[in-house]
């Protein structure tokens, strides 16, 4: 199991990576599952009231934008006649991300709880979980659990006789970063390749098949049912103002104890550290991502001054994104580091805007050759050039997501790339790199 | 060309989408084509179209623009190791290279006796348990250092 630790915990309280049986209904309802939708059902709550709880709480879209979840439901037209859709938006694959497959593998149930609530809020009949393809064990969990829900009567037509039906299904991803882009994944649901719409008409107006669609994250749906128990103020006060609840983090990297934490929103940086065991063999924080690899990187010296939530991660000039921190400590060399990040985006663009299409490419160009000793005196002012020419111009935001880890890497880390272009060589020797992995510890 | 087991899981999958949108289970029908036959041909892809509906390019389309479909035979061993950034930090990029060393071929290429072939992929997240690797698109190792890669690769038959 890859959740480690928690402060003041939530969405992983009782679970149990270890049994078979923790993730299972039986036990979710033992630790007060599905009260809140049984709640809800039982007053005949009006839908409104409970969009008004989850904007209350503060809820912010926890794959990465942050955006208010509630505010989001509310742009639901609520007389629509037709079919409306929930999409849960599991296609986890920013790197450094991997806490919705254990919120999946360990608590499948708190996020079917959140989805059906969220039906019954935007009056929609209709749910899909859109799961990564790489995390199989995940998609057939769900499943199960799916048919566990069903079975009680949770899920379907009538759920528990109260005259509101909703269906769930999961859909499998099968390869494809840019699917996590909401209308791409909706487009993949449709059957076709992920390639995002233009917005607007935004998904709440025309979504899935056409009809007004909202698409949340996994851990965003996880957190809901416990916003109607609680109540949204009392969410709210977990976190920190603007910033409300607590919040998985995947910490990955030269940390002894790479895993999934849960702490409040508001939590230090060198708290979340601390928890996953500190810095591998002692060594200094030289840079960390805090926020996937999208996010711009931050020098360790700026990021133990940061608290781990939205706008103290903001204010640092990066972006709390999906939770993902990537640590990197001082036998990192930045050039390797964001050569391989620049090759993942130039992997993944799907295609169709020139400047993403055309401009990963050629940042990854530019950055592997400075890596492989055919850097050029110019190659820092043309990569700094570029990123204004990709971002803010392409259909969606992977143009943005590969051009902010190369403006940032280069300017914070300035001096290791001109040393790469002068002299033809790693900063860091490579020796020291390896023994940072740590990989051949086990043969040497 | 699909077997009617393979149909039988077909029509599960379209069951999960409104009357009329059958296409939406394009994703689903492509992987168990390629569970059954271990790659997907040409023939595969439009026996998907045709049992869906749907024109055979549409289908291809879907095809070539997801990585985890196979338009190539592939070994009876597919390894794919992500050395992405926080993965690599932990040694995945050594782990692909132990690798080629042990099977004696690089990315993209299967071994002379059709058994194993290695593929360099992107985020699986599963970034905590670096190095990490996917075998036949099913199965996540996790922690892959030399000794569990011995053991993996000694299991395997």
């Amino acid at each position: 199991m890859a959740i480690l630790g928690a402060l003041n915990p939530m969405l992983t309280v009782g679970l149990d990576a270890a049994s078979d049986s923790a993730w299972r209904l039986d036990a979710y309802v033992k630790r007060g599952g599905y009260a809140a939708l049984k709640k809800i059902l039982a007053e005949k709550t009006p839908p409104e009231q409970v969009t008004a709880e989850v904007k209350k709480s503060f809820l912010r879209g926890r794959g990465g934008a942050g955006f208010p979840t509630g505010l989001k439901w509310s742009f639901m037209p609520k007389a629509y006649a037709g079919d409306k859709y929930v999409v849960c938006n599991s296609d986890e694959g920013e790197p450094g991300t991997f806490k919705d497959r254990d919120l999946l593998l360990f608590n499948p149930h708190s996020v079917i709880e959140g989805m059906i609530i969220a039906g019954y809020a935007m009056g929609a009949g209709c749910g899909y979980n859109y799961i990564h393809g790489e995390v199989w064990a995940v998609y057939t969990r769900f499943e199960e659990a799916l048919a566990e829900a069903a079975a009680a009567g949770l899920l379907g037509k009538n759920i528990l006789g109260s005259g509101f039906d909703f269906q769930l299904f999961a859909h499998h991803g099968y390869g494809a970063y840019i699917c996590g882009e909401e209308t791409a994944l909706l487009e993949s649901i449709e059957g076709k390749k992920g390639q995002p719409r233009y917005k607007p008409p935004f998904p709440a107006s025309f979504g899935l098949y056409g009809k007004p669609t909202t698409i949340n994250n996994t851990e965003t749906f996880a957190a809901v049912p416990f916003i109607i128990n609680m109540g949204g103020d009392a969410y709210l006060e977990t976190g920190k103002p603007n910033n409300g609840g607590t919040k998985l983090f995947s910490v990955s990297g030269h940390v002894n104890k790479p895993g999934n934490y849960e702490v409040p929103l508001g939590t230090p940086f060198s708290t979340l550290l601390e928890m996953a065991g500190g810095m591998r063999g002692g060594r200094q924080l030289k840079a960390c991502i805090p926020g996937g690899s999208s996010a711009p990187v931050l020098p360790g010296t700026i990021m133990m001054d940061c608290t781990m939530d939205y706008d103290s991660i903001a204010k640092a000039g990066s972006m709390l994104g999906s939770g993902a921190v990537i640590v990197m400590d001082e036998t990192t060399c930045m050039v390797k580091a964001l050569e391989r990040l620049s090759y993942f985006y130039y992997e993944e663009s799907c295609g169709q805007c020139t400047p993403c299409r055309e401009g990963t490419n050629w940042m990854y160009r530019i950055i592997s050759r400075i890596e492989h000793a055919q850097g050029r005196p110019d190659d820092l002012d043309l990569l700094t050039s570029m990123t204004p020419n990709i971002m803010g111009r392409t259909i969606c935001a992977l143009g943005d997501a590969a051009a902010m880890p190369v403006q940032s890497f280069v300017k914070h880390f300035r001096d290791e790339f001109a040393y790469h272009i002068e002299n033809k060589k790693c900063l860091v020797p490579p020796d020291v790199q390896r023994a940072g992995s740590g990989f051949f510890k086990a043969t040497v | 060309m699909l077997t009617t087991e393979s149909q039988k899981k077909i029509d599960r999958e379209i069951a999960k989408y409104p009357d009329g949108q059958q296409q939406s289970a394009v994703m689903a029908a492509l992987a168990i084509a390629q569970e059954e036959q271990g790659w997907l041909s040409s023939e595969a892809i439009e026996a998907v179209a045709n049992y869906l509906g749907m024109a055979p390019i549409a289908a291809y389309e879907v095809a070539s623009f997801y990585t985890m479909y196979d338009l190539k035979p592939v070994g009876k061993y597919k390894l794919t190791v992500c050395t992405n950034l926080p993965c690599m930090l932990s040694g995945a990029v050594d782990a692909g290279e132990y690798l080629k060393q042990k099977l004696g071929i690089g990315y993209d290429e299967t071994t002379a006796d059709g058994k194993f072939t290695l593929k360099q992929g992107e985020c699986m997240g599963a970034c905590g348990d670096a190095p990490v690797m996917l075998l036949n698109n099913r199965r996540m190792c996790s922690s892959m250092l030399p000794e569990q890669i011995d053991k993996l690769l000694s299991e395997l038959e």
